[in-house]
């Protein structure tokens, strides 16, 4: 069946089943490779991309439950929060391996939107669902702190 | 006619004797000739059966002590407030269970100030309009609040919790039983993903026992164990 998605601003009309999940429609038919696949079961946070603004494990999405909604990926992340992740994942170059980043950074830019001053519990409680197998847990806390520190200035 | 049907008649006949004022005082504001012909109660439907190890509401009409029935109405609905398929989200803390051990969720989320979550990572990141393979799904996936823990909480306890609306969300007991009827996370427990037990009975069972306890006079075990 052909599906009708808008992701990152732009339209695409997919010819996949509905209960593909939409991971692989952003992966392997519209060439959009930064959202990941971890684990596929909603347990590792790797394919995190955004639904209407919102945090959805891409893995675990049918493509037909998202609808008319816009669809955000890593690729398309914009705005004053993602800027500010950016600068401070630079600065800190919190990847090691980045596997897990794009999953990472969409979580922490959809924290500081919700919450743009953060408590340690706040990221705890919001990057719980992200897995770093190189374990840069503490560079990605220290990153959040700063990245909303820059958002204040 | 048993204790149970006779309340309900009772309910259809006070709804009938409203309608048919209403009818006759419209007919005397037109000023027409004839009156209408009142409607006749609508029957109601005969109780479910038992179902998927839920008894139905009949097999507690035997019971004539009108507290003993409700007791016992309560007991059978102890069956369904059990279940992991409740018990995991009414936990007893901010964190749901999974599974039917309960065990911890995992990731560790929270549950977050509105019962969707925390900010950053709602419910909804995992869990959508309906069950995708293995993952359970609802409308409006949520944690009630911890005030409504059904987790290590006797049946006594759970009963006189949902019956005070400073612990049940303010709820009338119409408003209870419409929640248990018809709410749609309500009635997740009955259409787990196929890895996961459903709840005793069905909704609409639960809804009537439900219905049958509150009309008996929502009598609750004691609160000790």
């Amino acid at each position: 069946m052909t599906i009708r998605l808008k992701v990152n601003g732009k339209v695409h009309d997919v010819d996949v089943a509905g209960d593909t999940p939409l991971l692989w429609v952003l992966r392997d038919h519209l060439g959009l490779t930064g959202t990941k696949f971890g684990c596929g079961v909603a347990q590792c946070g790797a394919c995190t991309v955004y639904v209407d603004g919102s945090p959805r494990r891409a893995c675990v999405a049918p493509v037909s439950s998202v609808g008319n909604k816009p669809v955000t990926t890593i690729e398309g992340l914009e705005g004053p929060e993602a800027d500010a992740v950016r600068e401070a994942w630079l600065s800190l170059q919190v990847p090691q391996c980045g596997y897990c980043q794009s999953g990472q950074i969409m979580s922490a830019v959809a924290l500081l939107k919700k919450r743009p001053a953060p408590t340690d519990t706040d990221i705890d409680h919001a990057m719980t669902g992200n897995i770093c197998r190189c374990a840069t847990y503490m560079r990605i806390r220290r990153a959040i702190h700063d990245a909303a520190g820059n958002l204040k200035k | 006619m048993t204790p149970l049907n006779q309340k309900r008649s009772r309910r259809s006949g006070a709804r009938t004797l409203l309608l048919g004022v209403a009818a006759l005082s419209t007919f005397a504001a037109l000023g027409c000739g004839e009156p209408p012909r009142v409607k006749e109660a609508p029957v109601s439907p005969p109780p479910l059966p038992s179902e998927n190890g839920l008894k139905g509401v009949a097999e507690f009409a035997q019971i004539q002590d009108e507290t003993q029935r409700s007791l016992a109405l309560f007991q059978e609905l102890g069956k369904v407030i059990s279940s992991p398929r409740c018990v995991n989200c009414h936990s007893a803390s901010d964190r749901p269970l999974q599974s039917e051990r309960g065990i911890p969720h995992q990731p560790a989320v929270v549950r977050g100030d509105d019962g969707f979550g925390a900010p950053g990572l709602p419910c909804s990141a995992c869990h959508g309009e309906r069950n995708f393979r293995n993952m359970p799904g609802a409308p409006k996936w949520s944690m009630p609040p911890l005030e409504m823990a059904w987790q290590d909480r006797t049946l006594g306890q759970i009963c006189e919790q949902l019956k005070d609306p400073q612990r049940n969300g303010g709820k009338s007991h119409e408003d209870l039983i419409e929640h248990i009827k018809h709410d749609p996370l309500v009635g997740y427990g009955w259409q787990p993903p196929q890895q996961l037990t459903p709840a005793a009975g069905s909704q609409a069972l639960m809804g009537e026992l439900f219905e049958a306890w509150i009309d008996s006079g929502a009598v609750c075990p004691p609160s000790k164990p």
